[in-house]
């Protein structure tokens, strides 16, 4: 089954096109690497899936639903999860508390039902030590994993991690690839926006190019690596 | 002697004026909208009360009960079709719409009550005392107190105990990531103005058996009220309380030593606390 679909979908801020018509399908299950270099449009892209900007043209499908107009919230409850390039945890609220306003509202479930749930995460996102802190006083790597616990305690059929390995040391990164391994191997369906290649293609079976809101490319990691075009226009290389 | 028996007025006063101020404070800290109309929903919840007392002949405490659903419907719909509209980056729509709704209210109360004022019956309750140590305290005042003190125990509890309570907080810190969470910062903002009613409708009852009131009264409440969270504060219920006490300990010293000092008195204790702090006494650490 198609998870999500998108089709023609334009968005521009003034005279500046930053999606242009982009076309792409994800199957169930399967992880979509996106990169492309900075201002392609790739968050901008993020942002027209989760229904936090409403696309100009073209039409959303999720699971075979047009959500085009769809707001942002009922996305959510629906089974879209989404993780914040610059994380952007409830400040004033402990790392549990933050799983458990978005497991609760995202799932609509009392908290009794998702308590242990959220334990779990925190357990599985090595985040347990951390449960009762603000999340005001996490490090980078903690602030970006409390992003990707949040996400996932929304329960999301579709989970979108925005540049979540930026920053991190090489350990660190390891560390929060093999997580999301772990999370795509239940069958969660992933579109993964990374600057970081090597994490990126080692969990992903496909990737995406984008460059001024275009798709230049989509395919498999290798070959699309290995293209001239990609070489030329993401990696700035001379061919 | 005198002083103490003053001070203690004065403390016992500054429940009245966290009553009045706990509502507020409530709406500020979760969708900052500063609610000018604050204090003619409060003499608007008076009448409500004297409405119910004068059909039914019920006391003012059941009247109140039997109004709190009402007035929590009324501010539910009020922030669901008129303030969400307006609430934005700007901060001046809600000013605006807000100081039109006070205005609205004053002349709908003048013209539906007349310009009379008008008062709560208390019975026996308005003169009422126990005796505390070598001082005389007034029943009335020390229910107020003991009210104002129970519906910040209770807040607190909402807002750190509760799902409702991690939502407001959520929603509070970050509207538009909340709503990806699936949260509908829309109805938080309804179901925080239609508890801040409730609240309201606790002072109305303190406000009408305590003083006389009249439709005109409201825009001085909500100066009070204001006071009491900048003093303590924003966005902390105690400090909430702390500044009403600050305020009503000012107003009574300051009547001690002339009567017509009282309200004077207040405005210089508020201008004292942010001579000293700024940001209030309590400020939240991050905002």
């Amino acid at each position: 089954m198609t998870m999500l679909a998108l089709q023609n979908v334009s968005k521009s801020f003034g005279a500046l096109k930053v999606t242009d018509a982009v076309s792409f399908e994800v199957p169930e299950g399967q992880a979509l690497g996106i990169i492309g270099p900075n201002g392609a449009g790739k968050s901008t892209l993020f942002n027209l899936i989760t229904g936090n900007l409403p696309a100009d043209q073209g039409t959303v499908h999720f699971e075979g639903r047009d959500v085009t107009r769809v707001p942002a919230m009922q996305r959510c409850i629906s089974g879209v999860g989404r993780s914040f390039q610059i994380p952007q945890p409830f400040t004033h609220l402990t790392v549990y508390e933050n799983l458990l306003v978005a497991a609760t509202h995202g799932r609509q479930h009392s908290e009794s039902e998702v308590m242990r749930e959220c334990a779990v995460i925190l357990e599985r996102t090595e985040l347990i030590d951390r449960a009762n802190q603000t999340s005001g006083s996490l490090s980078l790597l903690e602030r970006k994993r409390l992003e990707l616990a949040r996400a996932m305690a929304t329960h999301p059929k579709l989970l979108l991690l925005d540049e979540i390995a930026g920053g991190l040391t090489e350990g660190e990164c390891q560390a929060l690839v093999e997580t999301i391994k772990a999370i795509h191997a239940e069958g969660v369906t992933i579109i993964w926006i990374e600057h970081v290649l090597h994490a990126l293609t080692s969990v992903v079976d496909r990737l995406l190019v984008l460059d001024f809101g275009k798709v230049i490319g989509i395919g498999d990691p290798d070959a699309i690596m290995d293209s001239k075009e990609v070489k030329e226009i993401y990696l700035g290389i001379d061919v | 002697m005198i002083w103490v028996d003053t001070i203690v007025q004065g403390i016992l006063l500054g429940g009245l004026y966290a009553l009045f101020a706990a509502g507020l404070s409530l709406v500020f800290g979760i969708m900052r909208l500063v609610n000018l109309a604050h204090g003619d929903l409060i003499v608007m919840g008076a009448y409500l009360i004297l409405v119910f007392v004068s059909f039914t002949g019920l006391s003012p405490f059941i009247a109140a009960a039997i109004a709190m659903p009402l007035m929590f419907a009324l501010g539910y719909g009020l922030q669901k079709v008129m303030l969400n509209r307006v609430l934005g980056d700007d901060i001046l729509p809600p000013l605006l719409v807000t100081f039109g709704l006070s205005v609205v209210l004053q002349n709908a109360m003048l013209e539906g009550f007349s310009a009379d004022s008008q008062r709560l019956p208390t019975g026996a309750l308005s003169t009422a005392s126990v005796e505390l140590g070598s001082i005389n305290v007034g029943v009335l005042p020390l229910l107020t107190f003991g009210s104002a003190v129970l519906v910040i125990v209770v807040l607190n509890q909402i807002f750190y105990r509760t799902e409702l309570g991690r939502a407001f907080r959520a929603t509070s810190d970050d509207a538009t990531t909340a709503s990806l969470m699936g949260i509908k910062p829309a109805n938080i903002f309804a179901m925080a103005t239609g508890i801040a009613l409730i609240i309201v409708t606790i002072a109305a009852l303190y406000l009408g058996m305590r003083a006389n009131f009249d439709p005109n009264i409201g825009p001085a409440r909500l100066i009070y009220a204001f006071e009491a969270v900048i003093i303590g504060g924003l966005g902390s219920l105690w400090g909430t309380l702390l500044g009403g006490i600050i305020i009503g300990v000012a107003q009574t010293v300051g009547a001690a030593i002339n009567p017509e000092w009282q309200i004077l008195a207040g405005h210089v204790a508020l201008l004292i606390v942010l001579l000293i702090r700024p940001r209030g006494l309590f400020p939240r650490a991050v905002d």
